[in-house]
């Protein structure tokens, strides 16, 4: 059990390392970012200085070594537009993300695990068709499009805008369902599937066997079963949290991670994109250690390596 | 005689539509008496679990009972699958299963899933657990504490089988059914199985329907005995009546093959086609922070002299199969060497390999997964020559000519291994494997998948295309009456050691080994073995 520890926790930082590597390295070769900066008509001297005051003059190592070194000490640097802390402008916009992404993960979760169950229990039933059909359709359609879809439907028959600007609870209903959607799709079939199988399993006759009521044998035996799958995937979910929203927030301005993003990429805010990539890849890891944590917690077979 | 404890009559269960009949069981009537063990016997498809499913009200909802009534000590049973049903399994009657491991929820301390069964049937918790430890005395697990705080993963298949029994009559019910609980079990485990149901049987007065499809078992333990073939009874009758003077053909024919004997014979020569010498093999496993190693193969030594057949004999994790691995050149061992007709074949690699690989072939126990379901019967079999340089239409011509061989119709060679039975997969395996005209063949547990008759049949096969073919055999096996039916020469191996080994006269006439003895007590049958 150990070594299962160990061996995730060494993974996680290798991801970790190769990560900030790769985008310190992108940052680099994308273009020069001094020249992105300076006025469009800035003469070459000028260009010069602000290579020489962001350190882009010296080696690639010793920038590389002296970035490592800043991140250890936990500075990530400022936002050439704003002069804000990188990680104080991500953290302005996290609670808007959070927000967003826990409403959607939920819905689709409420959702997704239900329907899913229902499909396997009523399994070639029309019950089971229709289910499935509908969670085929979820996740087969753009995020865009039905936010798009959403926010037409508010404006022709509402008469009103669905979406947002974050200052309401309601507000976050819109993206959110959005969001929610494809998910919940994902959720409602693989739900479907571990459950059948589980259904299906030696254990689940045995226990009829031996007398077990079916409503026990589903709670007790199936549905701990059939959860193990789905661990790893509302953990990749979880995962996702902030970096799933990118374009739902586009489509609803929604002022989260999403949109401070985009905007940083295309201003070239060095320090922004690169905390806030930092930042998607440590939820990331985070939520798959937790994942490889959880399953110590739900299954035997595994504690025992 | 006591009132039956359940009396089946007219049973009908009717297929789904496109079944291959159009009932699973037609017109079945038998009883079993309290504190009697019938055997149900048959082959696999006969319909034999379907009457026990019936019992047990678990019937699938595609197969609908028809016709017939099943009462249960003179009441009628409830309908198939009512949830009235929950009181009396368990409490009344209680079922085991093949596969005892796989009956067990394997997030749940096995000790627990006893309880619950207690619990569910209206016991206090600490009654269910004063009956709990009670019943696990009474199987005879060693350390009972702390298997029942094991999980089933951490258990053996025998601990598990006793772990499931225990959980069957730990309500003391009147009625146990047992689905074939000791065919996936090593010998001496399964005498020990066989031994403790009977023993719980007599102290309890439990009436048990064992169903099998090994006639060695059944000669073993059963009162009374019911044959089913293609979903009827064909004979039924007392164990001596049936087992001394059956009156059906199948019955005979499933004897004959439960107590097959090798012909006597003398073939072969006495030079070496393949022989190892001091084979170690030593697995390395786990990650980098729990490194452990388990000592596979340790030291073997055998001669295979062409034309001959060597046994390998041995219970589950005695090392016969990484052997096998070794000698067909598939797993890297640690130390020894093997010599293939003269010549050392042990650091043998890249183009001799392979041209060497034509010369020793293999077919594997189960003829489902052995096959790619993709692809047809007769590019399997040409595949091999085709890739040593034969031209495409005489492979194909030769694959023809092996089925023949293999007793297969010629119209086989353009359809998909889905389309053939069991028995008729591992002709097709067997085809394969001589497509390349090997010198030897290594057989590793290549009738265990089979029922008994289509056993007998692949053996009396692989008998007669060596007779023709004049290949030797290395064939591995946990059965010693698989082993005694088509071997020349014996190993015995146990922890990766060989035991014993020589003729097959020598090995199981007079054993020296105290191991070999005690396989040889533990295999089912024996009285009719010296009855036939």
């Amino acid at each position: 059990m150990t070594g299962y520890i160990l061996i995730r926790l060494i993974r996680a930082f290798i991801t970790m390392l190769i990560t900030v590597t790769l985008v310190f390295l992108f940052i680099r070769f994308s273009g020069d970012p001094a020249a992105a900066l300076a006025p469009p008509d800035a003469p070459q001297e000028v260009i010069e200085q602000y290579r020489r005051a962001m350190g882009l003059d010296q080696p690639l190592w010793t920038q590389y070594t002296g970035y490592l070194a800043q991140l250890l000490r936990g500075e990530f640097g400022y936002s050439v537009h704003t002069g804000l802390p990188s990680a104080q402008l991500f953290l302005n916009r996290l609670p808007a993300t959070l927000l967003l992404g826990g409403t959607a993960l939920a819905i689709a979760l409420l959702a997704g695990l239900p329907l899913g169950a229902i499909a396997a229990l009523n399994r070639g039933k029309p019950v089971d068709r229709a289910v499935m059909g509908f969670s085929v359709f979820a996740f087969a359609m753009p995020n865009f499009l039905f936010g798009l879809v959403i926010i037409l439907t508010g404006a022709l028959v509402f008469q009103t805008y669905f979406g947002a600007s974050a200052d309401s609870f309601t507000d976050v209903i819109a993206p959110a369902l959005t969001l929610g959607l494809a998910s919940m799709g994902a959720f409602a079939r693989f739900t479907r599937s571990s459950l059948l199988e589980t259904l299906n399993a030696p254990f689940m006759v045995a226990a009829e066997a031996r007398g077990i009521p079916r409503t026990r044998r589903l709670l007790r035996h199936a549905v701990p079963n059939a959860a193990i799958p789905l661990v790893t995937l509302i953990g990749l979910s979880l995962g996702g949290l902030i970096a799933g929203s990118v374009v739902t927030e586009q489509v609803f301005a929604w002022p989260g991670v999403g949109q401070l993003l985009v905007r940083s990429v295309a201003t070239r805010d060095i320090a922004t994109v690169q905390f806030i990539v930092l930042a998607i890849a440590v939820t990331m890891v985070c939520a798959n250690l937790i994942v490889d944590f959880l399953y110590l917690v739900i299954d035997p077979r595994i504690r025992a390596r | 005689m006591s009132d039956p404890v359940v009396t089946i009559s007219g049973l009908s269960i009717s297929l789904p539509r496109g079944g291959d009949r159009p009932f699973a069981v037609q017109d079945v009537s038998f009883a079993v008496n309290p504190g009697e063990t019938l055997c149900l016997v048959g082959e696999s498809g006969s319909g034999k679990s379907v009457v026990a499913q019936a019992v047990m009200g678990m019937l699938p909802p595609q197969l609908a009972k028809t016709a017939g009534t099943v009462t249960f000590q003179g009441a009628v049973l409830p309908e198939q699958r009512d949830p009235a049903y929950g009181r009396l399994r368990s409490a009344k009657m209680a079922m085991i299963f093949q596969d005892a491991g796989a009956s067990l929820d394997p997030l749940i301390r096995v000790g627990d899933q006893l309880s619950e069964i207690a619990r569910v049937h209206g016991l206090s918790r600490s009654a269910a657990q004063v009956r709990v430890d009670e019943m696990l005395g009474a199987v005879r697990l060693p350390d009972p504490g702390r298997i029942a705080r094991s999980y089933p993963h951490q258990l053996s298949g025998g601990q598990a089988q006793r772990i499931v029994i225990a959980g069957a009559l730990l309500l003391n019910p009147a009625l146990l059914i047992a689905d074939e609980p000791t065919t996936a079990l090593d010998v001496t485990t399964q005498a020990e199985i066989l031994t403790l149901i009977a023993d719980l049987q007599r102290e309890r007065g439990t009436a048990v329907l064992f169903i099998t499809h090994d006639f060695g078992v059944v000669s073993d333990i059963a009162d009374r005995i019911v044959v089913m073939q293609a979903g009827q009874i064909v004979e039924q009758g007392s164990a001596a009546q049936v087992l001394g003077a059956p009156q059906h053909p199948y019955t005979t024919a499933l004897l004959a093959a439960a107590t097959k004997q090798g012909a006597p014979r003398n073939r072969g020569q006495s030079s070496p086609i393949l022989s190892a010498h001091g084979i170690t093999l030593t697995y390395h496993l786990g990650g980098p922070f729990n490194r452990r190693t388990v000592q596979a193969v340790q030291d073997v030594s055998l001669t295979l002299a062409k034309g001959r057949t060597l046994a390998v004999v041995g219970e589950s994790g005695s090392g016969k199969s990484s052997l096998a691995r070794c000698l067909l050149r598939l797993e890297p061992f640690q130390a020894g060497t093997i010599t293939f007709d003269g010549q050392d074949i042990t650091r043998t690699t890249g183009s001799d390999l392979r041209a060497l690989r034509k010369r020793i072939q293999v077919v594997l126990q189960d003829p489902f997964g052995a096959l790619n379901p993709r692809q047809t019967v007769g590019a399997a079999i040409a595949e091999g020559p085709i890739i040593h340089g034969k031209p495409w239409a005489q492979a194909m011509q030769r694959a023809e000519e092996l089925l023949a061989l293999v007793k297969l119709p010629p119209q086989s060679l353009s359809r998909h291994p889905h389309e053939f039975s069991g028995g008729q997969r591992q002709r097709i395996c067997i085809a394969r494997a001589l497509a390349l005209n090997p010198e030897v063949l290594i057989a590793d547990e290549a009738v265990s998948a089979l029922d008994v008759s289509v056993q007998a049949q692949i053996l009396d096969l692989f008998a007669d295309l060596q007779q023709r073919l004049g290949f030797a055999m290395v064939f591995i096996t946990h059965d010693l009456r698989v082993a005694r039916a088509i071997a020349d020469d014996v190993i015995v191996m146990q922890d990766g050691r060989v035991i014993e080994q020589g003729s097959v006269e020598q090995v199981f006439d007079a054993p020296a080994a105290a191991y070999t003895r005690a396989l040889l007590n533990a295999a089912p049958g024996r009285a009719l073995q010296g009855a036939a």
